[in-house]
């Protein structure tokens, strides 16, 4: 693995910690501070929505206030007030929006350059289309014409609204329900905006698609709403990478992705989550609270979630699959790394509710420093879902002995005929392993990043290749001074 | 090469090593045998610097440098190699892909341009070849699921890619069948170089008659108790180790 000598020259070259860790100078244009109904006007008027939408976030937040924050999730921090962040903000620049590359604020450019994301040449050579969503906006979105030219919309969530109301109208909301949890409902009102994306029948996406988000404002949460539509026999694959800078102060981070296939079509859904973790004595740090979920509507439909999960506070998310169609497939790839004090509740829920479905679930936490890394997995088989198919491995992998790793599968069967396996292992990296990694010359930390890599294989394996070297890197960054 | 004086080591306060002099020259193979609970093994630990073991007092000078000073990857690095008695597993990490990483480790902490993809593969096939490694073992996972005789043919292709100075084989035969134990000895043998000296330890003389030691030496209850020419090990073949542990004691 070339990869590991590059991760160390990426550790290396890493500033401090945590290397996306900078914050952009550039003049921002906020919502007032705190949460009200005239927080969610203000929103809805910056983005010019219709009133249907003002209504349904309305409503949303009237329900968000009934409602009480979770409690079953492994995970501690202090209550959150939720009126001292910023709900909106936005590059002024964004007034006019920029049409093209040329017309954004350079400084955007030049932040996104150094997150290692060029919005420009690279990506075009690599085959990849970008959304850049900065704080509340959506900045860029690079190649849509080409991928107009092939009948893929990819677009911000704002934009879509605007240019295809009847789509966004029809779908949002009809897989992540804006009653369906405290954090969803909290989206479902101030949603600033995200990525849209819509793939005709019979359309194989021509490239690979991604979004990055990036908070920059201090004290600003970022909510943002991602809708993915592939009609029948289509296809696209689809990752998002996310970054915030190092501050003292805890920033919320609360998203909801929905994602509908139908009829033999398929989704590739990768994220790379980088959001600021704190510092060593758990300081700062986004608070992650998502709600991804993803219903395989048509016969012979696929959804595959793969996640990396190195960033952030505290992390509480569940990539999930309604296998509604028969024989549709569900799978959930995730490597979960925790460091210093960062807290995990992550996993998946496959739902059966057709015949023939199947689901698979690959899950590898890694736990260092004085971390709790939790699987949380839920496997239904409904009554009708005749023949249904689970496959769950979860492994975990201790580094030191401070942390701890947690497995939670919660399985339930009303049909005889499932077939469910669960696997699961807990081990700790091991004194032998390390030296004999560096009895064959390597470094503590070179020795690490190998062993954590090959630990987590088959779950790298499913990204795609132009971040799967990305990602080998992130790993050994996530681990630095874990060890010696 | 390896300059040993007087090295006394100890494992969580227990003295295992007890005094240990040897002196080994350029090109030497010594080999070193002695019962169970001799020490075999913590000299060699010590030797490629594992904290585990704490040296006492006594000094080890590896080419006319204090080796104590070095970390494990530094001795690594510096051509010192030792072919595990258990190699470990490293799962999801193929044995291609260790040899790359362990190769070009080592030549970077030389200051040693790092080799490419094309030049390390066309160097793999040829070391793999010459030690019968299959191309199918390159592609598995190190050690994971690999028989006995894999393992060892595994550490001698590490051995002949990181082309150390000084090899320490630590009970290299364990767990061989006769055939797998011929392969080790040839693949071993065609390593010998007159730049290159070679610690063999074994509990037993049979690896002896495959690879000659210019010097054996044998260790009992933490010293040296006898050293010698090759015969020494015939010798001990004959008589076992309880009259000479016995006189030693």
């Amino acid at each position: 693995m070339a990869a590991t000598r590059e991760t160390v020259k990426a550790v290396d070259e890493a500033v401090g910690k945590y290397k996306y860790g900078f914050a952009t100078d550039i003049k921002s244009e906020k919502a007032p501070k705190g949460l009200n109904e005239d927080t969610v006007r203000f929103i809805s008027a910056k983005k010019n929505e219709p009133d249907w939408l003002l209504e349904w976030r309305l409503d949303a937040y009237r329900r968000w206030l009934t409602l009480d924050e979770p409690q079953w999730a492994k995970v501690n921090y202090p209550e959150i007030d939720f009126q001292d962040f910023y709900y909106y903000a936005a590059p002024i620049s964004d007034e006019d929006r920029p049409k093209s590359l040329d017309e954004i604020d350079p400084k955007i450019l030049e932040t996104y350059e150094k997150l290692g994301i060029p919005l420009v040449e690279q990506m075009a050579l690599a085959g990849v289309a970008v959304d850049a969503v900065f704080d509340s906006v959506s900045v860029v979105t690079t190649f849509k014409e080409k991928l107009k030219e092939a009948g893929v919309i990819f677009c911000s969530f704002s934009e879509a609204v605007q240019e295809y109301p009847e789509l966004v109208r029809k779908y949002l909301g009809t897989v992540v329900p804006p009653t369906d949890n405290y954090y969803a409902t909290l989206n479902s009102a101030v949603f600033s905006d995200g990525s849209f994306v819509f793939i005709p029948k019979g359309v194989r996406c021509p490239m690979e698609l991604s979004t990055y988000f990036r908070i920059n404002e201090e004290d600003t949460g970022q909510f943002e709403r991602t809708l993915i539509i592939v009609e029948d026999g289509g296809y696209v694959s689809y990752l998002e990478g996310c970054t915030a800078p190092m501050r003292d102060e805890n920033q919320l981070h609360a998203a909801v992705v929905e994602l509908i296939v139908m009829d033999d079509a398929e989704i590739k859904y990768s994220t790379v989550q980088n959001w600021y973790p704190g510092d060593e004595n758990g300081k700062g740090g986004i608070y992650n609270f998502v709600t991804k979920r993803g219903d395989c509507r048509g016969t012979n439909s696929k959804i595959s979630w793969t996640q990396i999960e190195t960033g952030s506070a505290v992390t509480w998310k569940y990539p999930s699959c309604i296998l509604r169609g028969d024989n549709s497939v569900g799978e959930f790839y995730s490597v979960a790394i925790s460091n210093n004090l960062q807290q995990v509740d992550s996993g998946t829920k496959m739902i059966h509710l057709g015949k023939n479905t199947t689901s698979r679930i690959i899950s590898k936490g890694i736990a260092a420093g004085r971390s709790s890394s939790t699987y949380r997995g839920l496997v239904s088989v409904h009554k009708k879902a005749e023949n249904a198919r689970n496959f769950t491995q979860c492994d975990s992998l201790l580094i030191g002995d401070k942390c701890s790793a947690h497995t939670v599968p919660y399985i339930e069967s009303k049909n005889p005929t499932a077939i469910l396996e669960h696997e699961a292992t807990t081990s700790k990296l091991s004194d032998d392993q390390l030296f004999y990694c560096m009895q064959r010359g390597l470094n503590a930390e070179e020795a690490v990043a190998l062993l954590v890599n090959g630990f987590c294989r088959d779950v790298l394996q499913q990204l795609p290749m132009e971040f799967a070297v990305e990602a080998q890197k992130l790993v050994a960054i996530s681990l630095e001074g874990s060890v010696g | 090469m390896l300059e040993i004086k007087d090295l006394h080591a100890s494992v969580d306060g227990t003295e295992i090593l007890k005094g240990i002099t040897l002196s080994i020259g350029d090109g030497e193979v010594h080999a070193i045998m002695g019962p169970n609970g001799s020490g075999k093994s913590t000299l060699s630990n010590v030797l490629a610097g594992r904290d585990t073991y704490q040296i006492t007092s006594g000094s080890i000078t590896y080419k006319g440098s204090d080796l104590t000073e070095l970390s494990i990857e530094e001795r690594a690095s510096a051509g010192i190699f030792l072919a595990f008695q258990y190699p470990i597993e490293i799962p999801g990490v193929t044995t291609m892909t260790f040899l790359k990483t362990a190769v070009n480790a080592q030549r970077k902490a030389r200051g040693e341009k790092e080799l490419d993809a094309v030049r390390f593969l066309k160097l793999v096939r040829e070391k793999a070849k010459q030690l019968n490694v299959r191309d199918e073992m390159l592609k598995r996972p190190l050690n994971v699921g690999f028989s006995g005789g894999e393992k060892k043919r595994a550490e001698m292709l590490q051995m002949s890619l990181l082309e150390p100075s000084l090899a320490i084989l630590d009970e290299t035969d364990s767990g061989l069948d006769i055939d797998a134990l011929k392969v080790v000895s040839e693949g071993v043998n065609a390593l010998r170089a007159p730049t290159r000296s070679m610690i063999i330890i074994t509990h037993y003389q049979r690896l002896l008659n495959y690879i000659v030691p210019d010097f054996v030496h044998v260790l009992a209850n933490g010293r040296i108790v006898r050293s010698g020419g090759k015969e020494l090990a015939a010798e001990l073949e004959e008589t076992g180790y309880a009259d000479i542990t016995e006189s030693a004691a």
